[in-house]
């Protein structure tokens, strides 16, 4: 079989951890409603508040890194699609996956030291 | 004029505009789309997060910018690819356990996503933005 240019090996774990990482931010989103709704945090002490619980932040953490592998899998299919010349791709890829490490550490940051 | 030349002359045609796709196919593109501007939201939702637990001055003043009407249109659009792409993805990750697969129950399901996401989509807009 001839492979495509940057067509990962391992298809079918991106494949699984697409759907799992998509049930996965589904269900922290019900959850993150429903906990918003009941607490109804009004201003900035409460609102503090809400996001200084630690299964929360914990929660939140997890989503944001499923939602990154999520994003991952996602802008891949997408420029594998539509951009063809592999160089450009080649600085895509490298473009979003920068972007989705530094996101990470930049959710880490805002949730644990703000 | 010689065979060949007729078959090069000879042009294939499909119609692919967005207008003329089946409404599985208009799903599978507000899919890629919705998808797309989540990705490149994901940056502005952290900012947001970030400067809501900055301070009681930097909260302050996002929740005066959020009033703006402006703010509250891109809010919508937020909403609604969130929405788009949730139910979307539902109907595919059902379609992946061949739940709903057949031509008919699959177009039917396409049309539930077209009707349900800008209602839900309104609906939250309603509970959140008014």
């Amino acid at each position: 079989m001839k492979r495509t240019l940057f067509a990962a090996p391992h298809g079918t774990g991106h494949w699984i951890a697409q759907r799992l990482t998509a049930v996965f931010i589904v269900a922290y989103t019900v959850l993150f409603l429903i906990a918003l709704g009941l607490t109804q945090p009004a201003g900035y002490d409460a609102w503090r508040a809400f996001f200084g619980q630690g299964w929360l932040r914990l929660a939140t953490m997890i989503c944001f890194l499923a939602l990154l592998y999520h994003s991952w899998v996602g802008m891949r299919d997408i420029l594998m699609d539509y951009i063809k010349p592999a160089g450009l791709r080649l600085a895509l890829f490298m473009m979003v996956a920068i972007a989705l490490l530094a996101y990470a550490g930049w959710a880490a940051q805002i949730l644990w030291t703000s | 004029m010689p065979q060949s030349a007729l078959k090069k002359r000879r042009p294939i045609w499909y119609n692919l505009s967005l207008f003329n796709l089946p409404l599985p196919g208009i799903v599978s593109i507000l899919h890629r789309i919705s998808g797309a501007m989540l990705f490149l939201l994901i940056p502005a939702i952290l900012y947001l997060l970030q400067i809501s637990l900055r301070s009681p001055d930097s909260f302050a003043s996002l929740m005066q910018v959020l009033r703006h009407p402006l703010a509250k249109l891109i809010f919508c659009g937020v909403i609604w690819a969130f929405v788009q792409h949730t139910l979307s993805g539902i109907r595919l990750l059902l379609l992946d356990v061949h739940l709903g697969s057949d031509l008919h129950t699959a177009r039917a399901s396409a049309r539930v996503v077209v009707w349900l996401s800008p209602a839900i989509s309104l609906l939250m807009i309603w509970a959140f933005l008014l």
